[in-house]
């Protein structure tokens, strides 16, 4: 069984600390160049290899990643 | 399938705990405290116990504990978490208490106060943030500071002669009768913050056996104290913190 | 019964949920008669002996924070520890008894009974700005009294209340008429009684913080001028003394606690040889019979405070007098107590009458 995920991110509240980046065992996500209203680099997913793991958010300090996860 | 189409309601597999505020945490970019915060609201939700528990915030970072998980707080004066946790759990035993205290609060000027509420067995839940150094005041020695580490009153690093040695408060406790379970925990990793999510509610589920105190250690990361960006200080906490403050269960009585 | 008993068994007959404390002479009895009695057999009430005055204070502040009626009782040296957590339970709003039953000191000093807390209790107490409610037993029965009325005051006003006692109120043995008792209070009435109270979140409410903390000196200001308004409050409601042979007196001793025995004792023997003295006995500290000692000040030769200490609420007296008459102050210290001779001897010196 195959799973294919989506991460959403609440880019206002992300500190841009990058821990979830460093945790994420498919590099879907990576810090903005742009910049947050407290001009943080926040987190994005990027590419379309995510597998809804939960790993990013299980790390994330401050509960910004909500995971979808769907089996294929 | 494309990414619109997973993110439905239906689909979700994590959020957001639903016992922690939207208050915006104060903790600096990475801080371990945040992620613990989220345990603890987990372990509290999925228990069903968010009426019958009540916190105990230290002094420290974590003194605004309060803002980030919806349930009753008391805010302590340094270091005696445990002596209000100790009436209020004896005055209201059936209400799971909980005190979460760093290590300048714990292990420096509270260390009284928590080896006679470990030794007196207290039916209380103590999580222990144990990241090295005082992080509200500005990054100086704490009692569970490394030997060589620098921090702003240890200049030049921690020298035995002139500063003593890190305590390892789990160890020392696990010899007194009244702890039931001590553990020692980090949340740096995903797998790390489901054994220490398993070892929260453990400890949780044990205060109410009446058994004696469940003790949680975090070894943590305060990449501001330590002046590291929050990767490399949880790559420094697993190559020196971990060698001093080993990760695993210490004691549980049940076993 | 002792004074020091008296205290334990009045906390039992009225419903105080939890005692927190740590031995010191004089004043150990009052733990000791609660372990003999086993009151969590009986009531349900809590009796700890904690590590020390720290932790006891510190256990007291976290059984007040879920609205439970909760004391502890020390000496001196003791109650200079618990001042850190008096000042969070002032800071907090907390209601609380706490017993001074004080001795002769600075430092160790002696365990002897002596009134030398006085400024510590009544002007400080604690860092930062507030006040202690401060009521002064001058017998055994006052003892058992004013566990009940200590509580009454500390819930009123949200406030710890300090019991001022001495070392011979503690140890004296003397008849005692208790009242009858009153229950602990149910987890509803807690509930109704004291909304604030770490009582566990229900969905019907916001969570309870139990907090002295503010970063913002805005808030902090506000909270401290609510505080004010409070003080305030107990200063026009509260105030309490009792007045011996005062209405025809020409001179006036103003003494509390075990002082005010031996000044009426005093003033007897003055009377008998024609000299017209009256005794005024504060009853609360604070708030203070300012007003009162002011009024009275207007028809006085002069007045004098009578202390166990080297004159500490003389200054209160000053205060209230406003230089309408002369003020003196006579004392002993170190935990030596003056006779009615010695007062009669001093009030003479003083007023050149010798």
């Amino acid at each position: 069984m195959a799973f294919k995920g989506a991460i959403e991110i609440d880019a206002q509240h992300c500190k841009g600390c990058g821990v979830c980046v460093a945790n994420c065992p498919t590099g879907s996500i990576s810090l903005s160049r742009m910049v947050n209203g407290k001009g943080y680099n926040y987190a994005e997913m990027v590419g379309d290899a995510c597998i809804g793991c939960s790993a990013c958010a299980l790390v994330c300090p401050d509960s910004v990643i909500t995971v979808y996860r769907v089996k294929i | 399938m494309d990414t619109a189409d997973i993110k439905k309601p239906e689909n979700i597999v994590y959020r957001k705990p639903a016992l922690i505020t939207d208050n915006v945490m104060h903790y600096c970019p990475g801080c371990s405290h945040g992620v613990v915060h989220k345990l603890i609201a987990e372990v509290i939700d999925e228990m069903g116990i968010q009426e019958s528990t009540i916190g105990i915030c230290p002094v420290g970072c974590s003194v605004f504990a309060y803002n980030y998980i919806d349930i009753d707080w008391e805010e302590a004066a340094h270091g005696r978490a445990p002596a209000l946790a100790t009436a209020t759990k004896r005055l209201c035993p059936d209400k799971h208490v909980f005190t979460y205290q760093g290590d300048g609060d714990l292990a420096s000027i509270g260390t009284a106060e928590i080896i006679h509420a470990c030794s007196r067995g207290e039916n209380i839940v103590v999580i222990f943030i144990n990241n090295g150094i005082y992080g509200m005041t500005g990054g100086q020695m704490a009692p569970t500071t490394l030997i060589g580490m620098k921090t702003s009153t240890t200049p030049y690093g921690r020298d035995p002669k002139l500063n003593g040695f890190p305590m390892v408060i789990a160890d020392m406790i696990s010899h007194l009768d009244g702890t039931a379970f001590i553990t020692r925990q980090s949340v740096h990793t995903a797998a790390a913050v489901r054994k220490a999510k398993s070892a929260i509610r453990k400890a949780f589920e044990y205060s109410e056996k009446n058994i004696g105190l469940s003790f949680v250690e975090i070894v943590s990361t305060c990449n501001s104290g330590w002046k590291m960006n929050p990767v490399d200080a949880n790559k420094w906490m697993v190559e020196n913190m971990f060698r001093k403050y080993p990760i695993g269960d210490i004691k549980d009585i049940l076993k | 019964m002792k004074g020091n008993e008296a205290i334990a068994i009045s906390a039992i007959r009225n419903g105080v949920d939890g005692y927190f404390g740590y031995p010191i002479t004089p004043q150990s009895e009052v733990m000791e008669t609660l372990m003999k009695e086993k009151p969590w057999e009986t009531t349900g009430m809590v009796v700890l002996q904690a590590e020390s005055e720290t932790s006891a204070v510190n256990m007291i502040y976290g059984g007040a924070c879920c609205g439970k009626k909760v004391m502890t009782s020390s000496s001196s040296p003791g109650v200079s520890l618990m001042c850190e957590g008096i000042s969070y339970m002032a800071g907090t709003e907390l209601p609380c008894v706490i017993v001074d039953v004080m001795r002769g000191g600075p430092g160790l000093g002696t365990i002897q009974p002596s009134q030398s807390d006085y400024d510590m209790i009544v002007k400080g107490g604690g860092h930062g700005d507030f006040h202690n409610i401060v009521i002064a037993p001058a017998s055994a029965q006052d003892m058992y009294d004013y566990v009940d009325w200590g509580f009454e005051l500390a819930f009123r006003y949200r406030n710890p209340v300090i019991i001022l006692a001495d070392g011979i109120i503690g140890q004296m043995m003397e008849k005692v008429e208790m009242h009858p008792s009153k229950p602990r209070r149910t987890a509803e009435e807690i509930r109704r009684d004291a909304p604030w109270a770490t009582t566990g979140k229900t969905p019907d409410r916001p969570r309870n913080i139990m907090t002295s903390l503010s970063l913002d000196s805005d808030i902090q200001e506000v909270f401290n001028r609510k505080l004010a308004r409070k003080y305030a409050e107990i200063e026009a409601n509260e105030v309490k003394y009792t007045e011996y042979l005062t209405d025809d007196a020409e001179y006036l001793f103003v003494a509390f606690g075990c002082s005010s025995r031996i000044c009426e004792a005093a003033v007897d023997e003055l009377r008998q040889n024609g000299v017209q003295v009256g005794l005024l006995r504060p009853v609360t500290l604070y708030p203070y019979p300012f007003t009162r000692i002011g009024e009275l000040a207007s028809g006085m030769k002069s007045i004098m405070s009578i202390e166990l200490n080297l004159g500490q609420m003389v200054n209160d007296v000053r205060l209230a007098v406003e230089g309408k008459c002369p003020v003196g102050f006579y004392g002993r210290q170190g935990g030596n107590i003056f006779t009615p001779e010695e007062v009669v001897d001093a009030f003479l010196k003083f007023n050149n009458l010798k």
